[in-house]
Order: structure tokens, then sequence, then C-alpha cells
């Protein structure tokens, strides 16, 4: 995965796919804020989604223990995975077990993240994503680009190509209205559900002190998958914990109104353990840490663990709507993925390197977001910690440290501006210049620079006294 | 009042006649301007761009600089952010015990300019006259940071001849982020083109802004363009009266 710039490059080149995510943001950001306004207490909510989750993770160890105690209590089994190759190898084992070689799945951004559907291929085992615009990704032999609507970057005739190629029982003469696309899906997707024996879940909410799991979905085959088959297998990250159902309210009222900008979502569904008789006979919590207690560790990049996958920010983010969700190289795009890929991957790939500097740290982001996390902080804490570590652009640092010796000084700064003023003539016909050298040039490919003045504001002030002896007064 | 000018490393060099406005304006309103020429920059691009440790001498240098001011005034929002949101937690962070009390001194009394002029001062009608068509791009840094809020636009509607219109997309970012648009040029340019086809829509003859940074970015754009629009810093705008035309 090459670095964001240059991920991006293609995205931004693509007047037709930033047409559509813009059009898709714009739309999206409007009813989000009409939701969002409809509360008077938006901010206290945020606020206390804020401060919930921040309990939870300064004593994560805590509740995870009681949330496994409850899990088996209720008739489950609760694994723990230090990485992705750790949990992938807990879910294989454990369709394996079942004797099966396919699953259905419900949408899940930690089975994304930890690549458990290619995990699973490897070992003879499909598995069928069941939400819509997943199952697009997945018959596209794509990559989701964005949190909630992963097949942003698609459009109905993009769908209907994919279905009737991808899509065995696709009905011939398939159009690409959205009806006919959704009629299709659903008949394809009945058949796996009426016909699979394991499921894969995500986790939205954990319940500690009940061990009760929940998920929030708007189609309605997430409750397919957590009903249906006989045994489900539920992977989440170890920060999806709350304390209890009272804490759910909260996150109830804040997390569909930022993500889809409704009041409720259509299919909130919650289960405890196993219930004779009733759904899954066998149920399996796997608890995925994968560079989440690392992060914990840092004060201040910490508080990304907060985040319950809204993608709001993604929608209000000029640099995402032009870039695309694939630049980000990860199933967490957006301002989000920018400081949680590189905190949970650590920042030796060039794509995590450079995800930290893929915002103008414009706060669109933080102002979105309904647990308040400061994103433009951690990134700023991100590019300082990468900048202390790393040896890497000798060049940036070179002119970094010459701007630095030279803005310490009043007395170099005003060296420096008389050397500019001197070169106004070179550089700059017209009052404006075309072409910078070096790295600047990046800056005059698409903008002209202003030319420096004849004179600067600290000369100005020094030849005529703070302007009392300019003539006219001015 | 007297008012001691933050005038920024960036306008001291690109822009003396944002300095210059602003000293003009203030003294019209009755107040004694300063230009403490031990000033330098507010470290912001080094801070924002990683380059944390070289901070530290610019927060030092403002907090000396500028000690011992009633007011201290800056034609930059994205600036006074800078030195209100993050030279306390430079300074603590530093540990030197002599700094942060400094700083901590010296940060309460920094306001950007409108924020200076109707909270302070208490004034919405400078006297200024500009008569031409201008719209108002309020940056991010002034909404989401400092949240100056409408002051601005307060201010721009009660000056004389002016034809304030409505920037589409207002609150939409330019892309320009310092380095963001050297390190990440094509998004920060397409960023800049979208403002550009928004501020060419209204029909202004002027963009006004509360930060020569985002001027001279979509500035570059507009007169790449050659669309004629051309910019104007807000101080600029409240700075001029009828006797500049005559």
């Amino acid at each position: 995965m090459p670095a964001f710039p240059e991920a991006a490059r293609r995205a931004v080149a693509d007047t037709r796919l930033r047409h559509n995510l813009a059009h898709a943001t714009g739309t999206i950001r409007g009813r989000r804020e009409a939701a969002v306004a409809e509360l008077d207490d938006w901010q206290a909510l945020r606020e206390a989604g804020r401060q919930i989750k921040d309990h939870v993770l300064a004593d994560l160890g805590h509740y995870l223990r009681l949330l496994e105690e409850r899990v088996t209590e209720a008739g489950g089994t609760v694994h723990w995975a230090r990485d992705a190759a750790e949990a992938n190898r807990i879910v294989a084992d454990l369709v394996k077990a079942t004797g099966e070689t396919e699953v259905v799945k419900v949408k899940s951004m930690a089975t994304q993240e930890i690549g458990l559907n290619e995990a699973l291929a490897e070992e003879g085992i499909t598995a069928y994503e069941t939400d819509l615009a997943e199952l697009i990704v997945q018959l596209g032999h794509d990559r989701p680009s964005h949190i909630l609507v992963p097949a942003i970057h698609r459009n109905r005739a993009d769908i209907r190509d994919i279905f009737r190629r991808e899509m065995p029982d696709a009905p011939a003469g398939l159009s690409d209205s959205p009806a006919e696309l959704a009629e299709a899906a659903r008949r394809h997707l009945r058949a796996k559900f009426l016909s699979a024996k394991v499921a894969v879940s995500g986790v939205n909410f954990a319940v500690a002190d009940t061990g009760t799991l929940v998920v929030l979905e708007s189609e309605g085959n997430g409750r397919m998958c957590l009903t249906l088959p006989e045994t489900l297998i539920s992977v989440m990250g170890v920060e999806k914990l709350v304390p209890s159902w009272r804490d759910l309210e909260v996150f109830l009222q804040t997390l569909p109104r930022s993500s889809t900008a409704e009041r409720m979502n259509p299919y909130t569904s919650t289960w405890t353990g196993i219930s004779p008789g009733d759904g899954p006979r066998d149920f399996h919590l796997v608890l995925l840490d994968n560079g989440r207690t690392a992060t914990l560790a840092d004060e201040v990049g910490r508080q990304a663990l907060r985040c319950i996958r809204c993608s709001a920010c993604l929608n209000v983010c000029p640099v995402y709507s032009r870039a695309g969700g694939h630049a980000y190289g990860s199933p967490y795009p957006g301002p989000i993925g920018a400081i949680l890929s590189p905190q949970i991957r650590g920042i030796g790939s060039p794509v995590d390197a450079s995800l930290p500097y893929a915002s103008s740290l414009c706060g669109a982001c933080f102002e979105a977001c309904p647990v308040a996390i400061d994103i433009p902080e951690v990134l700023v804490h991100l590019r300082a910690r990468a900048v202390e570590s790393s040896r890497k652009h000798p060049m940036e640092r070179a002119v970094m440290g010459i701007a630095g010796w030279t803005l310490r000084s009043p007395a170099r700064l005003g060296m420096a501006q008389r050397a500019a003023s001197a070169s106004r003539w070179v550089v700059g016909r017209g009052g404006r210049i075309r072409r910078l050298p070096g790295p600047l040039k990046a800056w005059t490919d698409t903008r002209d620079a202003p030319a420096p003045p004849r004179e600067s504001f600290r000369a100005w002030w020094a030849r005529t006294d703070g302007g009392r002896n300019e003539e006219g007064g001015k | 009042m007297k008012i001691a000018l933050f005038v920024t490393c960036l306008n001291d060099t690109m822009f003396p006649g944002t300095g210059q406005a602003s000293v003009r304006l203030l003294r019209r309103l009755g107040h004694e301007v300063d230009f403490p020429t031990a000033q330098t920059c507010c470290g912001q691009m080094h801070f924002n761009t990683g380059y944390r440790r070289q901070t530290v001498p610019m927060v030092r240098g403002f907090a000396e600089a500028f000690a011992g001011y009633e007011a201290v005034v800056t034609p930059s929002a994205s600036c006074a952010a800078m030195i209100r949101d993050w030279h306390p937690k430079i300074a603590v962070e530093e540990g030197d015990g002599g700094l942060s009390g400094r700083v901590a001194e010296v940060v309460p009394k920094v306001y950007e300019l409108s924020e200076f002029l109707v909270d302070v001062l208490g004034v919405t009608d400078v006297g200024a006259y500009f008569p031409y068509r201008v719209t108002y791009h309020p940056t991010c840094h002034s909404l989401r940071m400092l949240h100056v809020g409408d002051r601005p636009l307060r201010l721009l509607r009660e000056v004389r001849g002016i034809d304030l219109v409505e920037l589409p997309e207002a609150t939409e970012c330019c892309g320009f982020g310092g380095t963001f648009a050297l390190k990440n040029s094509e998004v920060s340019a397409a960023m800049c083109a979208d403002k550009v086809t928004n501020v060419r829509s209204t029909g202004a003859e002027a963009l006004c802004s509360a930060d020569n940074s985002c001027l001279m970015h979509i500035g570059g754009a507009l007169t790449r363009t050659r669309s004629g629009v051309r910019t104007v810093h807000l101080a600029e705008v409240l700075a001029a009266t009828e006797d500049d035309r005559a």
C-alpha cells in the first residue's frame, strides 16, 4: 500500500468518483446535522459518551474479566486473541470443529481489520458477507471505502454489473433500479441464511455486568445471522465495552444520529450467551487486542479507542471526500482511520507513516464526533512522535531546522526578510510567482505564490517609526 | 489602551499591508499601538508538522516579547488559536516553571482582531468604507478553535458601501493546512479548486478572511485561474476609509 498522497492521487483525478463522494457525504452530512439539532442535550450526550468510554478504558481489565465471567455464566465461551493471526486461528478452528465449510457474516469492522475472510479462505472456508454494501464489495473483489457505507465509491450501474457478473442466481436482465438490485440481493442472501449453520458477527457494544452483546444495523440481515445458525462466533475489539445497560441509552441516541442520521436504527439486536430452544446453540466471543492495549498506553492517542464507528468524521472530512476511502489503506478510513490505524498497526509501513499527515487540521471531525475524540490533537501528537522517532526526511528536517533557527531570532528573521525582498524582482514578475524550486514546487503546480513585498512590516515600522513619519500619515 | 500588535511572521514577511492596516485601524479607534520588535513567530508551522521541540523557543520568545502589555492583538485567527490552545500546554510539558508562569500571564490577553474589536472595545461600526462586492471565508481555526462565530461578519456588515455576499459552503476548509498544502498537494489543490468555484459563483470582487495563510492559498489559485477576484484581509477592509479614495 503506497503512502497516502500517492494513493489519494488516483481518487483526486477521478472526477466521477469525487462527484459521487461529495454528493453522498454532503447528503448524509446535512441529514445528520438536522438529526442532531433535534436534541437539545446533544453536547451533554456527547460528554456522557466520552466519560463512559474513558471510564471503561481506565479500568479495562476489570470490565473485561467481568464480561468474561458473565458470558461464561450464560453458556458462552470466551476466547482471548492478542493479534490478528491468533484471532483468525481461533475462528477457523471453531468453524472447522462444526464440520462446516461456509459461514454467513454480519458486517464487522473487527473481522475486516484482521482479514478474517482471507484467513478462512486459506482453510477452505467460504465467508459470505450479508450486509448489502459488504456483499457488493465482496462480489466486486474490492475493498470497503467507508465505515458505514462500504461501497460508497460504487454507483448503481457498477453494482448491476457486479451482480450480473458475480451473483450466480442474479435474474436475467437485471436493471440498475435500486428496488431490483435490492430484491436480487435479498433472494441471493435468503438462500445463504437458510442453509448456513455458522455465523460470524462483530459487536457494537458489550455490556459487562450482564454479558450482553449488542449489534446495531439497518437491514435485518444481521439479525438473521444472529438468530438462524446453530453456532455464532462474535469478534470484538476489547474497547467495545460499556459497564451496564444504562450506559447504552447514551449510545443508542448518539450512534444512529451520527451515522445514518436516524433517531433510531432499524434493528438493535442483543443477546446474552445461549438460550435453549431459541437462537444459536453454541456461542463464542473472541476478544481482540491487536494493538489496542499498546494504544491505551498512550495518554493522548488512547482517546481513539472511544470510537463507536459511526463514520460522522468521514462525512464531514474535506480530505476524505476528495481522497476516497481506499487511500487510507485500512478498513478504518477518514479522520478516525488516520489516527487509529497508525496506532494499532504502528508506523512501519509507508501508508501508516503518512496517515498522521493526511489532514488539513480543519477540526470538522472533532466537532462532529459523538464521543468528542479530539482527532486534530491526536494527529499532531502522532506527527510529533513520528518526527522524534524517525531519522527519515532529511530534507524536511533541514528546512524545519533552518526555519526554526531563523524564526527564533528577530534579527535573523529581519535578515531573511531583506533577502526575500531583494529576490522579488527575480522571482515574481507581476507580483506573483508561478514556479517555486524544490519541494515548494508542489505549491506552484496549481497555485501562484505571492512575491515577497518590497519591505517587510518590521522594516516599515523601523523606517517610519511605526508609521508616524510616513508621508500622508498612512 | 496600549495595545501590542502581534503581526505574525507570515504577515510581517509577506503581507505587511495587513499589519499596517491593523495599526491604522486601532489608532483610528483611539488606541496606542506598539510593535514589540523582539516578536517572531507563534510556532504553529513547526508544531503542526511534528517539530514540537523546536516550538518551545518560539513559545518562550512570544511570552517574553509580549510581557507587560494590556492587550495583544493579532490579525491572524490561526496564530491566535495556536497561542491560546497550545502555548500553555507546551510550556507545562517543557517543565520549566518560570516559562509556564510567563505564558499563563500573557495568553489570556491575546486576541484575534475581530474578537478584540467586538468583545474588548465593544464596537462593530469601525467607521470603514469599502465600496466593493465582498464575500467572506471564515477560516477553520477562527471557526472551530477560536469560536469567533459571526464577529467578523458583524464588523463587515457595518462597513459603508460594502456589498457583502454569502459564500456557498463557507465553512468547508480551503485545503491550506500549513505544510498539508505541500505534503498532500493534490488533495489540497482539489479542496482549493472547490473553494475557488464557490468564491467565483458569488460574483464578488474581493475575498475577505481573517487569515492571510488561507488567503495566500486561495488567492494563488484565484490568480492562476485569472478570476479577477482579489483577496483582502479583514483588517484591510476595516481600516479602509473614504479618505483612502480621495
